[in-house]
């Protein structure tokens, strides 16, 4: 504890780094596996093999992936760039799967009446298969992000400091105090970013929260 | 006036809806049409708004084609009103009731005026306008359903059994306020259920169909009871059970009408 508070400065610090580099994938890859798992909800053929293929991608390893990544985009060894990228595809390689889960959760029903109202495709698709899709898309991204927060912790490795610092350091120090103090902290960050979720999405979907609901 | 032309329709798969239908439907009246469940009745519904398109044949509204017109203009044009309302969950009432013009492009504060009126005049309390379509009633959201198909005050209003859910007391009101909704409005409405007697009840003409769309027999109610076709409409319509075989007994020097097993169901004015 004493270490903790000696050292909150720098903790603090390192927190902030590794919620950036946790949040921006977690939204780009939102963002991106929406409209993948849409095509793959709609797309009856090819549909199972989009999501299959997601997987696999979520099988490559981390340590190789982020050495290579430079060479591909270009971007210095050390750049940040290169952690939320990664990140980005495995934020991906996941939330397509529940993305298209979700889609495939809305009514028939529903989708059936806002065609016989006259919405367009395009229309339906955003003003009501994508938020009557959110319960199950909340619950991918709060998947996602535990999961992406934990993952973030290798980006020491390749020179991107973040919570993860605590362990890399702890153990070339052979310290545990700060190994157990970078767990703890990863753990809150992960409850805290779950947290948020959890609010954006009681905003974003008032109608699930209504009293008196039959 | 809607007209269906020789329409067909076998879905992909093979199952035949419909093998050939011809109807003329003319304006500012109501059309029942009427069949047990597989006589292609909500098939045919749906080729008005080209939610279904026919595989064979033509409908035309005011002598156009519906194939001619964009899918998603004309569904705008025509309301819809469908078995368990089919409201959006995720909506308010009132929204609800205002997306068919906010589709149309009516700016939001004229469509929530607009919409809030047409909640009046299906007898919703403005209150309700708030909530989410799961806080009401089944009876309720049905009334929403008939609110949004009617707050574009279309030409023709399409319903797909949008009683059949409600039990039977809400279904009798139901009926009893289109009934005074279309006395005011006069619109060209198209109505399918599997109950003759809210057949009877709502149409100006009556058609009942048998399998693949075939139709038994078209006509008022009156005509259909007066002369039935055939077996399958006298049963179809009960008049093989005696319901509607009624005489007149004089009861205290009343004339009471009776139904063949002496069951009295009314008196003559």
């Amino acid at each position: 504890m004493r270490w903790f508070l000696d050292n909150w400065t720098d903790i603090r610090g390192l927190a902030w780094r590794h919620l950036w580099l946790s949040i921006v994938p977690v939204v780009l890859g939102f963002v991106l596996a929406v409209p993948i798992g849409y095509v793959a909800h709609r797309w009856r053929l090819g549909g199972s093999a989009l999501v299959s293929i997601a997987s696999v991608v979520y099988t490559i390893p981390s340590l190789p992936l982020l050495v290579i990544l430079p060479s591909l985009l270009g971007t210095t060894f050390l750049d940040p760039t290169n952690v939320i990228v990664v990140l980005t595809i495995y934020a991906v390689a996941v939330m397509v799967r529940s993305a298209a889960d979700g889609f495939g959760s809305v009514s028939e029903a529903v989708v059936d009446a806002a065609r016989a109202s006259g919405y367009s495709a395009w229309q339906r698709a955003v003003q009501v298969e994508l938020p009557l899709a959110g319960p199950v898309l909340l619950a991918g991204v709060r998947v996602v992000s535990v999961s992406t927060v934990s993952l973030a912790t290798i980006s020491p490795l390749i020179g991107v400091s973040n919570l993860g610092s605590l362990f890399t350091d702890g153990f070339q120090r052979s310290f545990a105090t700060e190994i157990v103090i970078g767990i703890v902290c990863v753990v809150v960050l992960a409850l805290l970013l779950d947290l948020l979720w959890v609010l954006l999405g009681r905003v974003a979907m008032p109608w699930l929260s209504v009293r008196g609901a039959r | 006036m809607i007209e269906y032309r020789s329409v067909a329709k076998t879905f992909p798969g093979g199952a035949e809806a419909v093998r050939d239908f011809s109807l003329v439907l003319p304006s500012r009246t109501t059309t029942v049409l009427v069949g047990s469940s597989g006589c292609g009745k909500t098939t045919l519904l749906r080729m008005v708004n080209r939610m279904v398109d026919p595989s064979r044949g033509q409908v035309l509204i005011d002598d156009v084609d519906v194939a001619t017109r964009n899918p998603v203009e004309l569904r705008r044009s025509i309301g819809y009103v469908m078995q368990h309302a089919g409201l959006l969950p995720h909506r308010t009432v009132v929204d609800n009731v205002a997306t068919p013009l906010r589709l149309g492009g009516v700016a939001r504060r004229e469509a929530r005026t607009r919409a809030l009126e047409a909640l009046e005049r299906v007898g919703l309390d403005p209150v309700l306008a708030r909530r989410y379509p799961t806080q009401l009633s089944g009876g309720q959201q049905q009334r929403v359903g008939v609110a949004r198909g009617l707050v574009a005050d279309p030409n023709i209003l399409l319903m797909d059994e949008p009683f059949g859910a409600v039990d039977p007391i809400v279904r009798a009101e139901l009926q009893h306020e289109l009934v005074r909704l279309q006395h005011d409005l006069g619109k060209t409405i198209v109505f399918v259920t599997h109950d003759i007697e809210e057949a009877f009840l709502l149409g100006d003409q009556v058609v009942i169909l048998k399998k693949g769309g075939e139709v038994a027999q078209v006509g008022s109610p009156a005509e259909i009871l007066a002369s039935p076709a055939d077996d399958f409409v006298r049963s179809f319509v009960g008049l093989d059970r005696g319901r509607r075989t009624l005489r007149i007994e004089e009861v205290d020097g009343r004339q009471v009408v009776v139904d063949a097993d002496g069951r009295a169901t009314g008196v003559l004015a």
